[in-house]
């Protein structure tokens, strides 16, 4: 009995080097899935606060583009209100009330970001107080930036379209034809449309919006425009690179969507989707 | 190790660690190299630390930069592997005469042959494991590659630089 004690005692060192490397691994995937547990990472009170004292000091460096780019966005919404509002010698009614006000917009900013690794995420400064929910939709006036994943009372943890793991259901403006968008992990402003038939085609320069399928995003965001189109190796479907609107190494003020008719969508499809006994 | 030394080492721990957090965070050369400067905090701390204590330096620093870098074990991970093939390595790579007491493993005590044989080894190890579980999933094994060697090079350059100004020369007792 002693003899075994003697010999893990010798063993000590590599013991606990193994149970480390083993809650390391553990946290890795806890915080990978995509229920994973939320309060250890960036958008917790004490790195949150930390952060968003870093970006006070380091917007400042970048507010030429950040006012430039809110300038063109106030500019198209102008044009927006400017073709909604009827002129007062036009009769108006609304005709099906159940496609207005599906979706509700808010403003955030970016405090941490990251685009060099192969699974990035954002931080943002408003949390579950300001109305920030898990599953929300994050774009700016570029296009889609990714999806909140997690959220603290301050703040909210987003993922990244810069994430290999996130698909965003998109289509092609032009001919209506549905694909995903996912990032391949190698260049920070490049991205790949999946699934799109060999059949159809596809040239360099049309736009790639989202589809609104999935209840995530309102129809018709900016993902990005076709760059390459290639037959894929050994597929049934194209490949195609599209450059991504968004610059993801600037990102500064960014807006929150939220579909409130989401949650019944999904309950619906999942009822359809289960077979009745 | 005595009190003072003890303080000495606690206030570099932060120093290495806002640094890192702060502005080199957000210092990547071309797209791949990465400098993760912190790993120079394991590897100029005196080779008198036992195995142990350095484990849990390593797995506390790495989880702390961690938390910035939205990466949740990843780097504490590989700072514990570093941390574990130190002490051996330093025993393997011992200089005929063995070495002098209270002298930490610094590039102007121990000159820059001994200094690339013991840091590049130890570095690789880290960066590579590093990668490799943040590209875990995907093909990309080029850039894998290319991160790795680059971030080796930007890491080990600012090092160096950082240690022959910072840190001082000690004599022996």
């Amino acid at each position: 009995m002693q003899q075994i004690f003697l010999f893990l005692y010798r063993l000590r060192a590599f013991i606990l080097f193994l149970v480390l490397e083993l809650l390391a691994s553990g946290i890795i995937f806890t915080h990978n899935s995509p229920q994973g547990a939320v309060f250890f990472n960036s958008s917790n009170k004490f790195t949150g606060s930390l952060l968003s004292t870093k970006n006070n000091v380091v917007s400042y460096f970048i507010l030429h583009s950040t006012n430039r780019a809110l300038a063109e966005k106030n500019a198209s919404l102008l044009n927006r209100i400017e073709r909604m509002t009827t002129s007062a010698d036009s009769a108006h009614f609304s005709l099906d009330s159940t496609l207005n006000n599906n979706y509700n917009f808010w403003s955030a900013r970016v405090i941490n970001n990251s685009i060099h690794l192969s699974q990035n995420y954002i931080t943002l400064n408003k949390g579950s107080m300001d109305g920030v929910e898990d599953g929300m939709g994050v774009f700016n006036e570029q296009g889609i930036i990714g999806r909140v994943k997690g959220t603290s009372e301050h703040f909210a943890s987003v993922i990244s379209l810069l994430h290999t793991d996130l698909l965003i259901s998109s289509k092609i403006k032009k001919t209506v034809v549905f694909g995903s968008t996912k990032w391949d992990g190698i260049n920070s402003d490049e991205a790949k449309l999946l699934y799109v038939p060999r059949h159809v085609q596809v040239e360099p320069g049309q736009e790639i919006v989202t589809s609104g399928y999935n209840a995530v995003f309102p129809e018709g965001i900016l993902v990005g425009k076709v760059k390459e189109v290639s037959e894929g190796s050994d597929t049934n479907y194209l490949d195609i690179t599209i450059s991504l609107g968004a610059d993801f190494s600037k990102l500064n003020f960014v807006y929150l969507v939220k579909n409130d008719l989401r949650a019944e969508k999904d309950s619906l499809e999942l009822e359809m989707a289960t077979p009745n006994q | 190790m005595t009190t003072v030394k003890i303080i000495k080492y606690s206030i570099s721990f932060f120093i290495f660690f806002l640094i890192q957090v702060f502005i080199l965070k957000d210092l990547v050369l071309f797209g791949y190299a990465f400098c993760f400067l912190y790993v120079f905090f394991m590897l100029s701390l005196p080779h008198e630390v036992p195995t142990i204590p350095l484990l849990l330096i390593g797995f506390f620093l790495g989880l702390l930069i961690d938390l910035f870098y939205d990466s949740l074990g990843i780097h504490a991970a590989s700072t514990v592997l570093l941390a574990f093939f130190r002490n051996p390595w330093i025993k393997v790579i011992m200089p005929t005469g063995g070495y002098d007491d209270n002298v930490p493993p610094t590039i102007l005590n121990m000159g820059l042959g001994w200094y690339l044989f013991y840091c590049l080894p130890l570095i690789l190890l880290h960066h590579f494991l590093f990668f490799y579980i943040d590209t875990l999933g995907t093909q990309l094994y080029l850039p894998l590659v290319t991160r790795v060697l680059s971030s080796m090079a930007f890491t080990f350059l600012l090092g160096t630089i950082i240690q022959a100004i910072f840190y001082k020369k000690e004599r022996g007792i």
